[in-house]
């Protein structure tokens, strides 16, 4: 490449990033600026003052703290039933040839075509009828049928990536199935199942819609923003955005090395 | 049978259960609280659905958001797979800054982007320093319709376009790179290389990236809310307001119906529209 092309190519990068980071920041402004920043007329495009009174005011709303500690309720839950369910499905695609093993996998890859959130609306009636309607479990299990389809094919490509011989050899040395799983399998795929884990907690932790629709006074972090975006004021909202983002840029970060390998092959 | 043949069943048993309780059985009962009326099954609540004053907005809404944002978002994850692949140092921290979207709540989005759009937002503060407008100015109002689902669009795109990007990216990567040596070897330019050897052979994995984005555009929800409120009805908007404001279950199943409908027919269009050529191995 030219000079000239190197450079119009390195600005072209560097445009994506701006482009994907300069809205987080100015997010971060109105969170962190104070009440005057949020307000302020022309906006200052830094922050006059570093104070955290917005979070302080977002904090203070009633029922922002149960909310939090509901969402991350629901997303521990979501994630220990997605890796549950999950994992054991991937495990049997990646290692038995069985009858019924393409049926399955075509089943999982057609939940894609749905619009599963939507299924909430029903789901709010059976609930109801259950006693689990509002709940935290609830609301899990909604997330989980998002966020499992995933788990079984991710998983599934984590366990083939593990060679079948180490298996074999550990059973030569008079491992049981579950023993070389534990021993050998498992140890290998920790790091890939750890990151199937964020993902399914990612997915609830950002839920909107379902966990709107189940809920009705034990809202999650996302279902209580939506019911405050029409009361609380500007800058509270902001801090919860804020706040909404934070974790997810944290957890992308933790899983980057998967991300290509998770969605290259959750899209064969 | 040996126990062990029995093994993957038992393994794969627990996720099937879990999705016939919480995919097929909410799939069939939305249809037929959709048919449900107070008086006897019938089309009523669908007629209901039609008749609503939103109904016509929300699907002219729906459809136009979907229509503009994937494309775009197609052909900017396309530009940025290209990019990254010239890309030499700080490869990682590139990738890790573009797909930070992907982590990114829909209502985390729409209020981004209503920080920026805002009267007293970050726009109108650049509008102003540059002469263009004399005070704050509203723009997510239905005065402007226009503008708000420019806004909504912007917003769309800046949040979802990471998913279809990490899609193309993995795609990418399984494309063996003899095929382009072979075609510059033969004198082909760089958009004769994308455009002959590259684009087709990632025809499935586009197909892929459309069918996921298309089915959650056609959900989308949460920007669309916090960005203009009730100002701009969309299809699952809708539902929600039957469901949760109406308490009516059975139009907002109408809803989901026709939502669920839209996005199958979707993912069959991009199916079809994709499919393989004859002749094709690839």
């Amino acid at each position: 490449m030219t000079g000239l092309r190197r450079a119009l190519f390195v600005a072209g990068i560097l445009l994506v990033c701006a482009w994907t980071l300069v809205p987080i920041y100015l997010v971060a402004l109105g969170g962190i600026g104070g009440a005057a920043t949020v307000y302020a007329w022309p906006k200052p495009f830094w922050p006059a003052t570093l104070s955290l009174s917005n979070f302080q005011a977002f904090l203070e709303i009633e029922g922002i703290w149960p909310a939090m500690l509901r969402s991350i309720e629901v997303a521990v839950l979501c994630m220990l039933f997605s890796l549950l369910l999950g994992a054991p499905a991937g495990y049997a695609l990646a290692r038995f040839a069985f009858r019924g093993a393409t049926i399955y996998r075509l089943t999982i890859l057609m939940t894609r075509a749905f619009p599963v959130g939507i299924l909430a609306l029903p789901l709010a009636v059976g609930f109801v009828r259950l006693g689990i309607y509002d709940t935290a479990f609830g609301v899990a299990l909604m997330h989980t049928a998002l966020a499992l389809p995933f788990a079984v094919l991710v998983t599934a490509s984590l366990f083939l990536g593990i060679p079948r011989e180490l298996e074999e050899a550990a059973w030569v040395f008079g491992c049981s199935g579950l023993g070389a799983f534990r021993r050998v399998v498992l140890p290998l795929a920790i790091p890939g199942i750890a990151a199937t884990a964020i993902f399914a907690f990612v997915i609830s932790w950002n839920e909107v819609f379902a966990a709107s629709v189940l809920t009705v006074r034990h809202k999650t972090l996302t279902a209580y923003l939506l019911t405050l975006l029409s009361e609380a004021p500007l800058q509270s909202q902001l801090a919860g955005g804020l706040l909404l983002i934070l974790p997810s840029v944290l957890f992308i970060f933790l899983v980057r090395r998967y991300l290509f390998a998770m969605w290259g092959v959750a899209s064969r | 049978m040996q126990p062990s043949a029995l093994r993957p069943y038992l393994l794969i048993a627990p996720s099937l259960v879990f999705l016939l309780l919480l995919f097929v059985v909410p799939l069939v009962q939305t249809v037929a609280l959709a048919f449900d009326t107070p008086s006897g099954p019938g089309l009523g609540s669908f007629a209901r659905m039609v008749g609503d004053l939103d109904f016509a907005d929300a699907l002219r809404n729906t459809f136009a958001l979907v229509l503009c944002v994937v494309p775009l978002q197609l052909a900017a994850a396309l530009g940025m797979s290209m990019m990254l692949r010239h890309l030499r140092g700080g490869r990682d921290i590139v990738l890790w800054i573009w797909t930070i979207p992907l982590g990114i709540s829909d209502l985390a989005a729409g209020l981004v982007w209503l920080a920026i759009l805002t009267d007293k937002g970050y726009l109108n503060t650049v509008l102003f320093e540059l002469g263009a407008i004399p005070a704050p100015q509203s723009w997510l109002t239905y005065e402007t319709p226009g503008v708000l689902f420019l806004g909504i669009l912007i917003a769309e795109f800046w949040r979802a376009t990471a998913i279809v990007f990490v899609v193309i990216v993995a795609g990418v990567q399984l494309i063996p790179q003899e095929y382009e040596e072979a075609a510059s070897v033969f004198g082909a330019t760089a958009w004769q290389r994308f455009r002959r050897v590259t684009l087709p052979l990632l025809r499935p994995t586009i197909q892929t990236a459309l069918i996921l984005r298309a089915v959650l555009a056609f959900e989308a929800f949460a920007v669309v809310l916090a960005i203009g409120g009730r100002n701009f009805p969309v299809l699952v908007s809708q539902a929600f307001a039957w469901q949760y404001q109406n308490q009516n279950y059975s139009v907002a199943a109408c809803y989901a119906v026709l939502v669920t409908l839209v996005s199958l027919a979707a993912t069959l269009v991009i199916l079809l529209a994709l499919r393989p050529r004859a002749g094709e191995t690839v």
